[in-house]
């Protein structure tokens, strides 16, 4: 294809978006789209995954049954949507072992809060009023988005997370009307969750690369700082109601924008857990990689199994 | 080692919602033989009661269009207007029809 | 039959389904592949979600105030009764699957016949639980056949995994004190008269698997009675850490 061919495809396809048309698997795409959100889908899929281990660490001691059923049903959910995840990306021709590949060499990145431990039980509440909130807050947009495996997913995967916020409010909004004990457990979480959870918003706009294109391809609706800003301003009523308080002095009410205004957010921490320096991303990786490899012989088994039925059932045949 | 090892194929899962109505394409999966993807569909799509009927077929087995070739495939039933009900004009009084 | 024995008689029940499906949710995130994680979380849940029902009963018949958590957490170990197989740890996958399997044919006799009991609690938990179980029986087998005569190593993995389990198998078939007078009030189900259709059951699919049925003279038994295996303590202090920390709050 003449490069004045790719040019006029490129532009039919952005016009296409721009009339909110869907873009499906087998479509012309530029590469750059089709390496974007390999990458994104990809990115978010991993932090399912991963996502699963911190709070996948209280399963075993949640407080009562009911809490238990939510938790181990929540976990499972994150297994799930990180399934669709990855479906989508095959969609775009790269197979679910080349995604792991790309996690377990560390190659590939996922949202850095899961990088943080869970040390109590309310950090099971933390996450999910806020680490969800968060990604709900990330994640409904892209239920439009143009990529429509990807939109897809994110409809099942949006429409399935509608419990997991609500679990997480409602562990904290007990602790917050327990024991004075339960209330200090309840305010340590957020105190160690708040600024983590405001991060994974993503950088700044000014120091974001992919903000742009990601705006015109509608996998991004809004600029980090306006979802940070959206973030905040419904966050804070809710804390407000459960009686704790954000470990942010300079947080306060702005009547003339008609939003909170928050203080600096500690960006070199940021960088340092995308890294791999943070306080678990050894052991997160470590796990999903035991799991993989572990779990190695017993994939293979399944296949030989299955080659052997589909073997027999030839020969009955003729 | 590693370049001999098969992974488990892709399946894509179709669920019947309730009877009455069609399968709808859900999603997909890896499973390694047909009873497996069965059972890994039934886990991963059906948890919240979404289905009483379930197909699955391997990817591979699946024949699709050529988007290139959409221009002969589906434009020339685009001015087929003849085939749909309001191209005929009836008088308003015209009941039943 | 008197109603603190009708509580033993459910926890008999209930308490296999406690620590089997606190056993699995040690798994979620740590399967073989997504599917499989899914599978087994899912398995997990119809255990809880049964032992809700039969905790919950036994709370209401209770005349002590008791809730379902009063029974799951707040024992001791010497008052859990569940049986010694299903407190074996996730050693590996062949383990998870003969734990499992071993368990889920015993576990749907079982059901079988509850429904029939007098006590209509009893006989709407188990028809409900029945149809998971099928398909818990379903997958578990499926599995054992799948690794059974899968690759040499997967042969290998779970010839050993039902070797080591099966010592555990014959306390299925023990009947306790509470479990005689529920059989005479019509209640209870006598499952040593189980134990052939179970033996047949399994053989067929270890056969179909290409597995031995190990041989055994000495087999292993005490959960019943509560006297269980070194692991059953570390499963506890997990499961009751929230509870025994944090004495007497709501969460």
């Amino acid at each position: 294809m003449s490069e004045k061919e790719v040019k006029n495809l490129e532009e039919i396809f952005e016009q296409k978006i721009a009339r909110d048309e869907k873009i499906e698997p087998k479509d012309w795409m530029p590469e750059k789209y089709r390496k974007t959100h390999i990458r994104q889908m990809s990115q978010h899929a991993h932090s399912e995954i991963v996502g699963m281990l911190p709070e996948g660490n209280w399963i075993t001691r949640a407080p009562s049954l009911r809490r238990k059923v939510a938790l181990l049903a929540k976990v499972q959910d994150e297994a799930g949507h990180g399934l669709y995840l990855y479906s989508a990306c095959e969609t775009l021709g790269v197979s679910r072992e080349e995604l792991y590949d790309q996690l377990h060499s560390g190659k590939a990145k996922y949202s850095s809060i899961f990088n943080y431990p869970t040390i109590t039980w309310a950090d099971i509440g933390a996450i999910g009023w806020l680490v969800d909130g968060a990604a709900i807050i990330n994640q409904v947009p892209l239920c439009s988005t143009s990529y429509g495996p990807y939109a897809r997913a994110m409809v099942r995967v949006c429409k399935e997370e509608s419990f997991h916020q609500r679990q997480g409010y409602e562990i904290m909004l007990t602790l917050c009307r327990g024991t004075e004990e339960q209330k200090q457990m309840a305010q340590d979480a957020l105190n160690r969750w708040w600024w983590p959870a405001l991060m994974m918003l993503g950088p700044t706009d000014d120091a974001s690369v992919h903000t742009a294109q990601s705006m015109k391809w509608k996998l991004k609706r809004k600029t980090n700082d306006e979802l940070r800003q959206q973030f905040i301003d419904q966050t804070i009523p809710q804390a407000d109601i459960l009686g704790i308080t954000v470990p942010d002095p300079d947080l306060k009410w702005n009547e003339e924008t008609g939003h909170y205004d928050f203080g600096e957010i500690n960006w070199d921490e940021f960088w340092q857990v995308v890294k791999g320096q943070g306080p678990c991303n050894k052991e997160r990786l470590e796990t999903r990689v035991n799991a993989w490899e572990g779990g190695a012989w017993v994939r293979d088994a399944a296949m030989a199994y299955a080659e052997k039925q589909a073997a027999k059932k030839v020969q009955k045949a003729s | 080692m590693a370049d001999k090892k098969k992974n488990w194929p892709l399946w894509e899962v179709f669920v019947r919602s309730k009877n009455g109505l069609e399968h709808r394409h859900f999603g997909s999966l890896h499973a390694a033989d047909e009873d497996m993807a069965l059972e890994n569909a039934r886990d991963v799509y059906t948890r919240r009661k979404e289905g009483v009927s379930i197909w699955v077929v391997e990817s591979k087995h699946i024949k699709a269009s050529n988007p290139d070739e959409n221009g002969e495939m589906f434009e020339p039933a685009e001015d087929k207007v003849y085939r749909h009900p309001t191209f005929y004009d009836l008088p308003d009084e015209v009941k039943h029809m | 039959m008197n109603k603190e024995n009708l509580i033993k008689y459910i926890l008999g029940i209930a308490d296999n389904s406690l620590i089997l499906g606190q056993r699995l949710g040690e798994l979620t995130g740590h399967g073989p592949s997504l599917e499989v994680d899914i599978a087994l979380t899912n398995i997990s849940l119809d255990l809880f979600g049964q032992v809700r029902s039969y905790f919950q009963y036994a709370a209401q018949i209770s005349e002590e105030e008791k809730t379902e958590d009063d029974f799951a957490f707040l024992r001791t170990e010497r008052e859990y009764v569940n049986v010694l197989l299903v407190e074996q740890t996730n050693k590996d996958f062949a383990y998870v699957i003969g734990r499992q399997f071993l368990f889920d044919h015993f576990h749907f006799l079982l059901l079988n016949e509850l429904q029939k009991s007098k006590d209509e609690t009893l006989v709407a938990i188990a028809k409900k639980s029945l149809k998971e179980v099928s398909y818990h029986k379903r997958f578990s087998s499926d599995w054992v056949k799948r690794l059974g005569d899968g690759t040499e190593e997967s042969k290998q993995k779970m010839q050993t995994a039902i070797n080591d389990l099966w010592r555990f198998t014959e306390e299925l078939f023990e009947t306790t004190e509470a479990d005689q007078e529920a059989i005479e009030a019509g209640i209870g189900v006598n499952v040593t008269a189980l134990k052939d259709t179970y033996l047949a059951n399994v053989s067929e699919v270890l056969t179909e698997a290409t597995l031995e049925k190990p041989e055994l003279q000495f087999f292993q038994s005490g959960g019943k009675k509560g006297i269980h295996s070194e692991q059953m303590g570390y499963l506890l202090s997990d499961m009751q850490f929230m509870q025994r920390t944090y004495p007497g709050m709501k969460w």
